[in-house]
């Protein structure tokens, strides 16, 4: 399936990356304000199914780079890996630890296991949904 | 000790690599992580001499999940097995394996393998064990099932994993009910405890359900059947699954337990019962076979049966002779498979009867064989001389059953000489065979495990006192539950257990020499037995299992989705409408005084929209109302101050119209199927369901069971985990465990839409 009007090609190729960015935003901001990993990783499918519905689902498929199952494994181990620090320090499961990189001008980036945690959930929810969409697509093909 | 047990997973990952690097030298490379840590574990042989080390690490101390170690005699001679004879099984494995196009594949799994099997016999808590225990049956199955393009060996494959795994579920109960009779999933906790565990309620249930689980996996009768199918395995599995791992698995976790349970007299009964039969089976199955592989697999059958048997006489003499028996037969099994594989591989063929005269062109083979063989029939100067001594010692003692006992074991012994003579005499000696391959000497990588497992059970069997001082004495003591004084000798004088040892002698030579006349009958008899057998009773249960998979398949999976919610719906809310009434009644306090306008209007909006939804007969404009019910309750969770639920809902709500518009376009035409009565009928379950939903949500708002939690959160958010969004907080810090189930039940999820959905255009392609 791919629609062939204009209006959608140029609006999608406008939207789309304003969408990533902000579903970044949301992702990142989520700590302390609403949003996080899963209201972001939904913001990133809804781009994504955007761009697939101008497109078509092969082009979604080249646009991703990687198969929207990688993605999903990939969700997976980080939300593992998040788990490691903990794991070595002999702590508790899922004990947060949190690093403070210093950067120019008195700021600070806050970096930490549940950051970590939180892109693993994105990155899953991403991949689940453009499972769902790119194989339905394609499977009408 | 941690990284110990988790190197060998480590190094899995990096194999292909390592590979890539290394060539033809990667089993030399990939060995000298068992080797090292085989050093590692030999530095622990001084500390458990006091009693068992253990190494705390609370991993999940909220579920009582830890991954302690617990190293005492028994755990650190299986450490020190897996390790040393997984170093050898490595170098062998490069040059058996030499060239094969999944060399690397086979690494990762064999590393991963025997890491599982280290946790094993290392974790001091239960469900880490267990865990473990599962591990090992899967690496397993995909070790046995390695060459996967033969159909023959993706068949036994299964037949070990179902049956392993089957029993592993038994396992988990037993394991579950031992925790409930001690209080405790740690086993150094329970071992120490001195509650007399057979009076227990669940003490039998625990038992029975414990002894499934190790006599699938030790392969006792009547599960042996999957042990010798496992053969389709290459060999060095074959030599490292029945020597020091696996089958072992199971003997090992009934000598842990041994001290806590053997009080019991239907543990040491079952044991010793099912023990002698498996021995007895074992050997008879062995002599009846042609093919090398098989009559060895056949053998470590016996010896799983007689370890279990002595576990089950239990008396001081008994465990040593199990540590004994059980370090001898690690070492032998390890060297003669390992050797067989030479055979089959420098041969072309795994017959015996095709073999003959060998030891002039593998004279080194030979000699090895001859001399582990010499340790399989308990002849001396070897280690498996003084195990079998000891053995017969104990049985003459045995506290009950001590005739039958003793009779069943020395028939073993006998038809067992037979073997070792079918092992070591009969490929070496003779007229030349007529070999599919011209025979030359094994490469020196194949040769050098065999020898050195050989020399050190030589080495045992001369100087006893060397492995007695080291750890044996430890081993028996952690088996027994107390210490135990003994000394090991090879020659104890002239007695009756070497009287015994010399008329089983005499009867298996006769044996052997009457072979080539008996075996075909032998083989008849055995054939005729195994279509009524336990493995014919296997095939039959597997082929019941499809049936009754179908039978409830038509009964319940009907297909029709619209039966699927009915039948949910009404048995959901029945249950929790009954539960409520029944444990609450109904409740409420209604106060709409302080409702604003606005809220009525959503409100008014959400009913009008499910009305709509219910009524309409096109399919988008029930699609697009049960949309606008989605915008108003998040528009609900708006009002009443929970952002992050409603931008989810609304974000939930668009994705789930646009699936739903994919899936539009492939649906037929709607038409209506249904007759009045199962409208009607439909009607009044969602009614009903509606009515439960509600009356739930106003008893929830006015009965409170247990002081919220949502104050700790709200308090202890910004201070303990620096985030003010209590929302993100509690999903990816203080209950980020759930979260990271729910993400993989996510992918599980996709991973079955993805599945379905090409298992449809797989259809389609089909002509």
């Amino acid at each position: 399936m791919k629609s062939n009007t204009m209006i959608l090609h140029t609006a999608a190729l406008l939207i789309m990356p304003l969408q990533l960015m902000f579903s970044i935003f949301l992702l990142f901001r989520g700590h302390d304000e609403p949003g996080g990993g899963f209201i972001g990783g939904l913001v990133a499918s809804g781009a994504f199914v955007l761009y697939a519905f101008a497109f078509g689902a092969e082009a979604t498929r080249r646009l991703l780079r990687v198969g929207p199952r990688d993605l999903l494994a990939a969700g997976l181990l980080m939300g593992l890996a998040s788990t490691l620090p903990a794991f070595f320090s002999g702590q508790p499961m899922l004990t947060a630890h949190w690093w403070d990189l210093p950067l120019p001008g008195e700021a600070y980036l806050k970096l930490s296991t549940p950051l970590i945690f939180d892109i693993g959930v994105y990155l899953a929810v991403l991949g689940t949904i453009m499972t769902f969409v790119v194989g339905l697509m394609e499977s009408e093909e | 000790m941690l990284l110990a047990v988790l190197s060998g997973f480590l190094l899995a990952i990096a194999a292909p690599f390592l590979h890539r690097v290394a060539g033809k030298y990667i089993g030399w490379v990939l060995a000298l992580l068992p080797a090292s840590l085989a050093v590692y574990f030999s530095t622990f042989l001084s500390q458990v001499q006091d009693g068992p080390v253990l190494l705390e690490y609370q991993w999940l101390p909220g579920l009582d999940i830890s991954l302690n170690f617990l190293v005492d005699g028994l755990s650190l001679t299986f450490a020190l097995l897996i390790s040393g004879i997984g170093t050898f099984i490595l170098i062998y494995a490069g040059s058996y394996l030499a060239g094969h196009k999944y060399l690397a594949r086979f690494y990762v799994i064999m590393l991963s393998f025997m890491a599982s099997m280290l946790g094993l016999v290392l974790s001091d808590n239960l469900i880490t064990l267990f865990v473990f225990w599962e591990l090992t049956s899967i690496t397993s199955y995909m070790l046995i099932g390695f060459n996967h393009e033969d159909l023959d060996a993706r068949k036994c494959a299964l037949q070990g994993l179902f049956v392993t795994v089957a029993g592993g579920l038994a396992l988990m109960a037993g394991l579950i009910m031992l925790a409930i009779m001690t209080g405790s999933y740690s086993l150094a906790e329970i071992l120490a405890s001195s509650e007399p565990l057979h009076q227990h309620v669940f003490y039998t249930g625990a038992v029975l359900c414990i002894l499934a689980g190790t006599f699938t996996k030790s392969a006792q009768v009547p599960f042996h059947f999957w042990l010798p199918n496992a053969m389709a395995a290459p060999t060095p599995v074959s030599a490292f699954l029945h020597s020091a791992t696996m089958v072992k698995a199971g003997v090992y976790l009934m000598a842990r337990l041994n001290p806590s349970l053997g009080e019991g007299e239907l543990w040491s009964l079952m044991l010793m019962g099912f023990g002698a039969a498996t021995m007895f089976t074992g050997a008879w199955l062995a002599f009846g076979s042609t093919g090398i592989k098989k009559i060895l697999a056949y053998s470590t059958v016996m010896a799983l049966g007689t370890l279990t048997m002595l576990i089950g006489v239990g008396t001081e003499l008994a465990m040593t002779a199990f540590i004994c028996f059980l370090v001898a037969h690690s070492l032998y099994k390890g060297a003669l498979f390992m050797l067989a594989g030479a055979l089959d591989h420098e041969t072309g063929t795994k017959d015996i009867t095709l073999m003959g005269g060998l030891r002039k062109s593998m004279p080194a083979t030979a000699t090895i064989a001859a001399f582990a063989a010499l340790s399989l029939a308990g002849l001396p100067p070897l280690f498996g001389f003084i195990a079998k001594e000891l053995m017969l010692e104990a049985l003459i003692d045995a506290p009950v059953w001590s005739g039958v006992l003793l009779f069943v074991t020395v028939a073993s012994a006998m038809l067992i000489v037979g073997v070792a003579g079918l092992v070591a005499i009969k490929p070496f000696f003779g007229a030349k065979g007529d070999t599919p391959k011209t025979p030359h000497e094994a490469p020196f990588g194949m040769l050098i495990g065999p020898a050195v497992l050989t020399i050190i059970a030589l080495v045992f069997g001369l100087l006893p006192f060397i492995p007695e001082n080291a750890l044996l004495t430890a081993a028996v003591a952690s088996v027994y539950g107390s210490p135990v004084d003994f000394y090991l000798a090879l020659w104890h004088g002239i007695n009756a257990p070497l009287m015994l040892s010399a008329a089983s002698l005499v009867v298996g030579l006769l044996l052997f020499k009457a072979w080539p006349r008996i075996q075909p009958t032998l083989y008849a008899i055995n054939y005729a037995g195994g279509r009524v057998g336990p493995e014919a009773g296997y095939f039959k249960f597997m082929e019941w299992i499809t049936v009754v998979a179908s039978w409830q398949t038509r009964m319940l999976q009907n297909g029709v989705l619209g039966i699927y919610m009915l039948v949910m719906v009404a048995v959901t809310f029945g249950l929790a409408g009954y539960t409520m009434l029944d444990q609450y009644g109904v409740h409420f306090t209604l106060n709409l005084a302080d409702s604003h306008f606005y809220e009525w209007g959503i409100a008014l909006l959400l009913v009008a929209s499910a009305a709509f939804a219910s009524g309409t007969h096109s399919r988008l404009g029930s699609v697009a109302s049960m949309g606008v019910l989605g915008f108003g309750v998040a528009l609900t969770f708006i009002l009443f101050s929970a952002p992050d639920l409603g931008i989810t809902q609304l974000l939930v709500e668009t994705l789930t119209v646009i699936l739903l518009v994919l899936v539009l376009f492939k649906l037929p035409e709607f038409v209506n199927l249904s007759t009045p009565f199962q409208r009607y009928r439909d009607l009044a379950v969602a009614i009903f369901g509606g009515v439960v939903i509600t009356l739930m949500i106003l008893a929830v708002l006015d009965i409170q069971y247990f002081e919220s939690i949502s104050s700790y959160y709200v308090e202890n958010s910004a201070p303990l985990a620096y985030g003010r969004n209590i929302v993100n907080v509690i999903l990816v810090d203080f209950r980020a465990l759930d979260t990271l189930g729910e993400i993989f039940v996510l992918a599980l999820a996709a991973l079955g839409v993805f599945s379905m959905l090409k298992l449809k255009a797989e259809d389609q392609h089909k002509p």
